[in-house]
C-alpha cells in the first residue's frame, strides 16, 4: 500500500478541507482589524464566518462515499521538503463526522456568547474562530507534522480562553490545564519524531499505517505510550482527568462548548487515527488493561458525581463517565464497540456540549453554579425545563435518544470482548441514571427556589443555540444509521489492520523480554 | 399474515395524540386536552379488538416496518408480531387506559398542568402498545424503558412536592437495577444465537444444547443465566423482592396513573416478558424455580405488609405487589396461561380499586383510613364497586379473581414435588391474607361511624358520573371476566388457556379431580375466613386490632408497618454509601489528596529543588518548564535507548 492508494482526491469546486481549516483562521485574523468597540460588528462577523464555514463543510456530509474506507476530498503539496514534510488533508469515516461537528459547535459558541462576554470582545472571537480552525486542522491531517502544527496550535487559544474569560479559580484551571496537556504532547512529539526515524523518514499518515505495524513488538509498545499520554490526557482518562473538572468549570460557556463537544474527543481520535493502525501488535497487548481503565473510568467518573455540589463540576465529571464508555468501545476492537465509541464521541459532543449550553444561559441570569442555589425551575422555566430533560434522557441512555444507541453499541461490543468488564461497565448506566435524575429533581423539581422564581426562560437565540443538539439527539436516535452509515468501511478497515497484529504474546511476556 | 396499518395504528394514535397535546397543549388545548387523548386510546381500543377478532380466528401477524440500527452483524428493527399473547395485552392495555383517561376527566379536572397529564398518559400507552407488540428484544427494551419514563413522569406529576419527586426518581432508578441485569441478558442472547428477533432467537432453541459456562467460578448452563438476567427486568418492573420498593413510593402520583400504570398494566409488563420469552424459561428448571420462588415470597411478603398499612392507596399497592407475585409464582411453575390469565382479571379488579380508592381521597380529601368510615351511605356505587372488587380478588365463587387465583394454586399444587405442594401452601396462605386486609380496608373506609369530623361530613358526596361510570364498567370486568376461563372441572375446556396455547403451551398438572377440587374448595374457604376475620376486627371487636398490634411488645407490628425496614437498609447501603464514598474518598482523597497533591506536588518539589541549585525566584511556568525539558530529554533517551534495540 503507497501513499497515493488510499487517497481519494477533492473533486469538490473548492478544496474543501484547507477552506474549513483557514477560512476561521484567516476570518480571526481579519476580524483583529475590526475596532474593538464595534461590538455588534464584531460578534455578527463572527457568526458570518461560523455559519459561512458550516455551510461550506455541509458537502462532506452529503458527497461523502460511504462504501469505501479511504481518505476522501485529499490534498497534497510538499511542504518542507527537505523533511518530506507534506501539506497532506484529507477525511474518512472516523474523522468526517467531527469535521461537522467542529463547524456546528463554533456557531453555538458564538451564539451563546453574545450577550455574556462583554470584556475584550474581539478577542474573545478571534480566540474562538482560531480554535476552529485548528480543531478542524486535526481532524483533517494526514501528515503526522502538520498534525502536530494544529494539535498544539489550538491549546494556545484555548488557554487563553479559560484564562481570560473564565471564573474567579480561571488561573489554577489554566496552568493545570497547561500542564497536563503540554506534559501529554511533548511525550507524543518524541512519539512523533521516533516514527519518522524508524519509519523510512516519512510524517505521512497512510505511509506510516504501512512501515510501523512492521515494527518489533518493543518498540511499538513504547511508542505506543508515548502517544497515549497525549490521548489519554485530552479524553481525559483516569487518573490523568483532574484538569477537567477544574478548566470546565472555570472555562466561559463558549469555551466547556468547545472543550467538551471537540477538544476532548481528539484523544479518542488519537486513538483510532495512530495508536491503533500504527501499533496494532502493542494496541492487541494493551487492549484489556484500557478497556479495564475504561471501566474505572465510567465507574469512578460516575460515583464521584455523587459527592458534587457544582453544577459544571458534576457535568464535567459526567463526561469522564462518558468517555469511559468511548475508550471502551474503542479498545474492544470490534465493530460494535468500535462504531459505538465512535458514535458515542459525537453523542458525547452533542449532550455535553448541550448541558453546558444550557448551564451557560441559565449562568448568565444567575451567576450561580451551586446546585443547592437552584430548586423548582420546572414551574418557572418551562421551556429549559423540557429541553435540560430531552438532554438529561439523552446523558442516561434512554432509547430513542442518541445516548443509547451509543450506549447499547459499547456494552454489546465490551461485552462480546471481555464480559466481567462489560458486567462492571454496564453499571454505569444505574450510576448515571442515579446521578442526573437527582440533578434534575434537585434544580428543576421541588419548591421554586426564591433565586429563579423571576428569571426569564429561554431566548430565541437561545433556543437556536440548543435546539441544534436537540435535533441530532432525537435524529442519532432514531435513525443512527444515518450516521453509523459513514463508519461502516473505515471501522471495518481498522478491523483488518489491527486484526493482521501477532496475538501470541501476551504483555506480561514484553515487558519481561520474551 | 403481514403487518397492516390496522396494526400499526394501534400505537400510532396515542402517539399521536401525545404530540400533539405536547406541542399544543400548553398554550391551545389546555382543559380540552382530554379529548384529542381520549378519543386516540378509544381508538386504539376499537383495532386492539378488531385485532383479537382476528386473532380468534386463528390469524397472527409479524413484520418489520423500519430498520433501525445495524452495525456489524447486529441488525435491530422495529416490527409487529401480533400473536395470542399480544392480542390478550392490547385489550387489557387499551381497555384499561380507555376508562382511565375518562376518569381523569373528573379526577383531574382543574388541575394545573391537566393537558401535560393527559400528554403523559397518551406518551404510555404508546410506550406500552410498543412493548406488548414488539417482535424482538431492543424494541421491547425501549418499550420498557419508555413506559418507566412515563412512571417517573407521572408518579412525579406533581414535582413541586419533595415526595412525589423523589418517588418518581426512585421509580426510574430501581428499575435500572433490573435494566442492568436485563441488558446484559439480551446482550448473551445475541452472542449465542447471533439475533435479538424474538422468531429467530426462539427457533434456534428448539434442540439446542445449552454450554455450561463458568460465572464467577460457578458452572452454570448458559440458558440459566440468560434466563435468569432478564427475569431481572421482570423482577424490577413486576416490582418483586429485592426490587420491589418503589412500587409503594409510586403512590405519590395521582391515582388514575396508579390505576393504570402501577397496577393494570406496566407493572404487569415483568409478567409479560417472563410468559414471552416461555421458550428459554422451559429450558432452564433452575430459573423456573427461581421465578416461582421470587414470585411466592413476593407475594406472601407483600401481603403481610398490606396487613398494617393506614394510606388506602398504599394498601392496594402492597396488594398489587402481592398478587404480580402470584402470576409470577405461575410463571415458574410454567402455567404461564395462568398468570397471563391472572394478569387479566387483576387488571380490572385491581384498576377498580385503585379508581375507587380515588373516588374515596377525591370525596374526604385524605387517605389515611383511620380519618375514614362509613362511607356507605355517602357513596354508594363506590362502595358497591370496591366490595365487589374486594371480594373478587379474595377468591369469592364465581367472580374473576376466583378463577384466574385458582388455577394458579391449582397449577402450582400440580406441579408435582414437595416445591409444588410449598407453593400452594404459601399461594393459600397469602389468599388468606389477601382476603383480610381487602377487608379491613372496606371495613374501615365504607363501615362504621365517619372519623374525619362533622364538618368534612357534611360534605361527603357521590362522584360525578365520569368517575363512577368507569367505575361500573370495571366492576362488569372484575365480576365476569374470568367466565373465559372456566377450569375443567366444570366439564369444559378452558377457553382461555386453549387460545393462548399455541404461545405459552400447556403444563402437565400431577393430579386428581378430587384434589383439584380441593384446591379450590380450600381457597374459597380461606377468602372467607380471612372476610369473616376483618368483620370481627374491624366490623364488631374494635379494641381487638390495638391488642394485637401491642403484642411481642409491638415489635412484629412495627416491622410490618415499616416495611421490614428495606428501604432504610437500601438508604444506608446504597445511598448513603456511595455518597459518602463519593464525598470522603474519591473527592477528598483519590481525587484530592492523591492525584492532585502529585499535579501540585512534583512541580513544587521540582521548583523547591531548583531553587536551592540555582537559587533563582522565577514564576511557576519556570518550573513547569525545566521539568518538562527534563522530562523530554530523559524520555527521549528511554525511547531510544529500549525502543530501538
Amino acid at each position: 500500500m503507497t501513499d497515493l492508494d488510499s487517497m481519494i482526491p477533492n473533486t469538490l469546486a473548492y478544496p474543501i478541507l484547507t477552506v474549513l481549516t483557514f477560512l476561521p483562521i484567516v476570518g480571526g485574523l481579519l476580524l483583529m482589524l475590526v475596532p474593538s468597540s464595534s461590538h455588534r460588528l464584531i460578534r455578527t462577523s463572527a457568526l458570518g464566518m461560523t455559519l459561512l464555514t458550516f455551510l461550506l463543510s455541509l458537502p462532506l456530509f452529503t458527497s461523502f462515499d460511504k462504501s469505501t474506507w479511504m481518505m476522501q476530498f485529499t490534498e497534497n503539496r510538499p511542504w518542507i521538503e527537505a523533511w518530506n514534510i507534506n501539506y497532506s488533508l484529507g477525511v474518512d469515516g472516523i474523522s468526517v463526522l467531527f469535521v461537522l461537528l467542529s463547524t456546528l459547535v463554533a456557531i453555538l459558541c458564538v451564539l451563546i456568547s453574545w450577550t455574556a462576554i462583554e470584556q475584550k470582545v474581539k478577542e474573545f472571537h478571534v480566540a474562538i474562530l482560531i480554535i476552529e480552525g485548528a480543531m478542524i486542522g486535526v481532524f483533517c491531517s494526514l501528515d503526522l507534522f502538520l498534525f502536530y502544527v494544529f494539535w498544539e496550535a489550538m491549546l494556545i487559544p484555548m488557554y487563553l480562553l479559560i484564562g481570560i474569560w473564565g471564573g474567579p479559580g480561571r488561573l489554577y484551571a489554566t496552568i493545570k490545564f497547561f500542564l497536563y496537556t503540554l506534559v501529554g504532547s511533548l511525550l507524543m512529539l518524541i512519539g512523533i519524531i521516533t516514527l519518522y526515524l524508524k519509519g523510512g523518514q516519512t510524517f505521512s499518515i497512510p505511509e506510516l499505517m504501512a512501515q510501523a505495524p512492521g515494527f518489533s513488538v518493543e518498540l511499538q509498545l513504547t511508542l505506543w505510550v508515548a502517544f497515549f499520554a497525549a490521548f489519554a490526557v485530552k479524553v481525559p482518562m483516569f487518573p490523568v482527568h483532574t484538569w477537567l473538572p477544574d478548566a470546565h468549570t472555570e472555562a466561559p460557556t463558549a469555551g466547556s462548548v468547545i472543550l467538551a463537544a471537540v477538544l476532548i474527543k481528539m484523544g479518542a481520535y488519537g486513538f483510532l487515527r495512530f495508536s491503533i493502525p500504527f501499533f496494532p501488535g502493542a494496541t492487541q497487548l494493551m487492549a484489556v488493561p484500557m478497556m479495564a481503565l475504561s471501566v474505572v473510568a465510567i465507574v469512578y467518573g460516575a460515583v464521584i458525581c455523587y459527592g458534587q455540589t457544582d453544577l459544571k463540576r458534576l457535568i464535567a465529571y459526567s463526561s469522564v463517565s462518558h468517555m469511559g464508555f468511548v475508550t471502551l468501545g474503542i479498545f474492544a476492537l470490534n465493530t460494535q464497540g468500535l462504531e459505538g465509541g465512535i458514535l458515542q464521541m459525537l453523542n458525547h459532543g452533542v449532550v455535553t456540549g448541550g448541558l453546558f449550553l444550557m448551564v451557560g444561559a441559565v449562568y448568565e441570569r444567575t451567576h450561580s453554579r451551586e446546585i443547592a442555589y437552584y430548586g423548582g425551575m420546572a414551574r418557572s422555566l418551562p421551556v429549559y425545563a423540557v429541553f435540560f430533560m430531552v438532554l438529561t434522557l439523552s446523558a442516561i441512555g434512554f432509547p430513542t435518544t442518541n445516548g443509547f444507541i451509543g450506549e447499547f453499541l459499547i456494552l454489546l461490543g465490551g461485552f462480546a470482548r471481555h464480559k466481567p468488564l462489560g458486567v462492571v461497565a454496564a453499571t454505569g448506566v444505574i450510576l448515571g441514571a442515579g446521578y442526573m435524575l437527582w440533578l434534575y429533581r434537585r434544580v428543576f423539581f421541588q419548591e421554586t427556589s426564591e433565586n429563579v422564581s423571576a428569571l426569564q426562560d429561554l431566548t430565541g437565540r437561545e433556543i437556536v443555540a440548543v435546539l441544534p443538539m436537540l435535533i441530532f439527539v432525537f435524529w442519532i436516535g432514531l435513525y443512527p444509521n444515518a450516521f453509523l452509515g459513514f463508519m461502516h468501511a473505515s471501522v471495518e478497515h481498522l478491523i483488518a489492520q489491527v486484526g493482521q497484529a501477532e496475538e501470541t504474546l501476551t504483555l506480561a511476556q514484553v515487558l519481561m523480554g520474551r | 399474515m403481514d403487518i397492516t396499518m390496522v396494526h400499526i395504528l394501534i400505537p400510532a394514535l396515542p402517539f399521536l395524540a401525545f404530540l400533539v397535546n405536547g406541542l399544543l397543549g400548553a398554550r391551545l388545548i389546555r382543559d380540552q386536552a382530554h379529548w384529542v387523548a381520549t378519543l386516540a386510546v378509544a381508538g386504539s381500543w376499537v383495532l386492539s379488538v378488531m385485532t383479537l377478532m382476528d386473532v380468534l380466528h386463528g390469524k397472527t401477524f409479524y413484520g418489520n416496518i423500519y430498520t433501525w440500527i445495524s452495525s456489524g452483524g447486529l441488525d435491530v428493527s422495529v416490527g409487529f408480531s401480533i400473536d395470542p399473547l399480544t392480542a390478550v395485552m392490547l385489550i387489557v392495555v387499551t381497555t384499561v387506559s380507555t376508562l382511565v383517561h375518562v376518569y381523569s376527566v373528573g379526577y383531574m379536572h382543574g388541575e394545573r398542568g391537566y393537558w401535560r397529564f393527559y400528554a403523559y398518559l397518551s406518551l404510555f400507552t404508546f410506550s406500552m402498545l410498543m412493548l406488548v407488540m414488539s417482535n424482538n428484544f431492543v424494541q421491547l427494551f425501549f418499550g420498557w424503558e419508555a413506559v418507566g419514563l412515563c412512571s417517573y413522569l407521572l408518579i412525579g406529576f406533581y414535582y413541586d412536592k419533595e415526595a412525589a419527586a423523589v418517588a418518581g426518581s426512585k421509580a426510574f432508578i430501581v428499575n435500572r437495577f433490573g435494566d442492568f441485569g436485563f441488558a446484559l441478558g439480551v446482550f448473551l442472547v445475541f452472542l449465542t444465537f447471533g439475533s435479538l428477533d424474538y422468531r429467530t432467537v426462539f427457533a434456534a432453541l428448539s434442540g439446542w444444547e445449552s454450554p455450561v459456562v463458568e460465572v464467577f467460578g460457578l458452572e452454570a448452563d448458559l440458558v440459566t443465566v440468560i434466563a435468569l438476567l432478564l427475569f431481572c427486568g421482570a423482577v424490577g418492573k413486576s416490582a418483586q423482592i429485592p426490587l420491589h420498593v418503589w412500587l409503594p413510593d409510586a403512590m405519590e402520583g395521582p391515582t388514575p396513573v396508579s390505576a393504570l400504570i402501577h397496577a393494570a398494566t406496566m407493572v404487569t409488563a415483568g409478567v409479560f416478558l417472563v410468559a414471552r420469552c416461555n421458550p428459554l424459561f422451559n429450558l432452564s428448571a433452575t430459573a423456573m424455580s427461581t421465578v416461582a420462588i421470587v414470585g411466592a415470597i413476593t407475594s406472601l411478603f407483600a401481603a403481610t405488609i398490606a396487613l398494617v398499612q393506614n394510606d388506602i392507596k398504599r394498601v392496594v399497592a402492597y396488594s398489587t405487589i402481592s398478587q404480580l407475585g402470584y402470576m409470577v409464582l405461575a410463571c415458574g411453575v410454567g402455567a404461564y396461561s395462568a398468570g397471563i390469565f391472572h394478569l387479566y382479571t387483576h387488571a380490572f379488579f385491581k384498576a377498580l380499586l385503585f379508581l375507587g380508592a380515588g373516588s374515596v381521597i377525591h370525596a374526604v380529601h385524605d387517605q389515611d383510613i383511620r380519618n375514614m368510615g362509613g362511607l356507605f351511605k355517602h357513596m354508594k356505587i363506590t362502595a358497591i364497586t370496591f366490595w365487589i372488587a374486594s371480594l373478587s380478588i379474595s377468591g369469592f365463587p364465581l367472580l374473576a379473581g376466583f378463577f384466574s387465583k385458582d388455577e394458579i394454586l391449582w397449577m402450582a399444587y400440580a406441579s408435582g414435588g414437595v416445591q409444588g405442594k410449598l407453593l400452594w401452601l404459601v399461594g393459600t396462605l397469602v389468599a388468606l391474607l389477601t382476603a383480610f386486609y381487602s377487608f379491613r380496608l372496606i371495613f374501615l373506609t365504607f363501615h362504621g361511624e365517619f372519623r374525619g369530623g362533622h364538618e368534612k361530613e357534611h360534605h361527603l358526596h357521590e362522584s360525578s358520573p365520569v368517575i363512577t361510570v368507569p367505575l361500573i364498567i370495571l366492576c362488569v370486568g372484575a365480576v365476569a371476566s374470568g367466565w373465559v376461563g372456566l377450569p375443567p372441572v366444570f366439564g369444559m375446556e378452558n377457553q382461555f388457556a386453549h387460545f393462548l396455547q399455541p404461545v405459552l403451551g400447556h403444563p402437565e398438572a400431577h393430579g386428581t379431580h378430587a384434589e383439584e377440587w380441593m384446591v379450590m374448595g380450600v381457597s374459597v374457604a380461606v377468602g372467607l375466613l380471612g372476610i369473616g376475620a376483618a368483620w370481627v376486627l374491624y366490623g364488631r371487636r374494635s379494641d381487638l386490632p390495638a391488642r394485637l398490634g401491642a403484642l411481642a411488645n409491638g415489635v412484629p407490628y412495627r416491622w410490618l408497618l415499616n416495611k421490614y425496614y428495606v428501604d432504610e437498609l437500601y438508604n444506608l447501603v446504597f445511598i448513603r454509601a456511595t455518597v459518602a464514598a463519593a464525598r470522603n474518598v474519591l473527592v477528598a482523597v483519590t481525587d484530592g489528596a492523591v492525584i492532585e497533591g502529585i499535579v501540585n506536588g512534583v512541580p513544587a518539589m521540582i521548583g523547591r529543588i531548583s531553587e536551592k541549585v540555582r537559587g533563582l525566584q522565577t514564576g511557576v511556568l519556570h518550573h513547569y518548564a525545566s521539568i518538562m525539558a527534563f522530562g523530554v530529554l530523559l524520555l527521549f533517551a528511554i525511547v531510544i535507548g529500549w525502543g530501538g534495540g
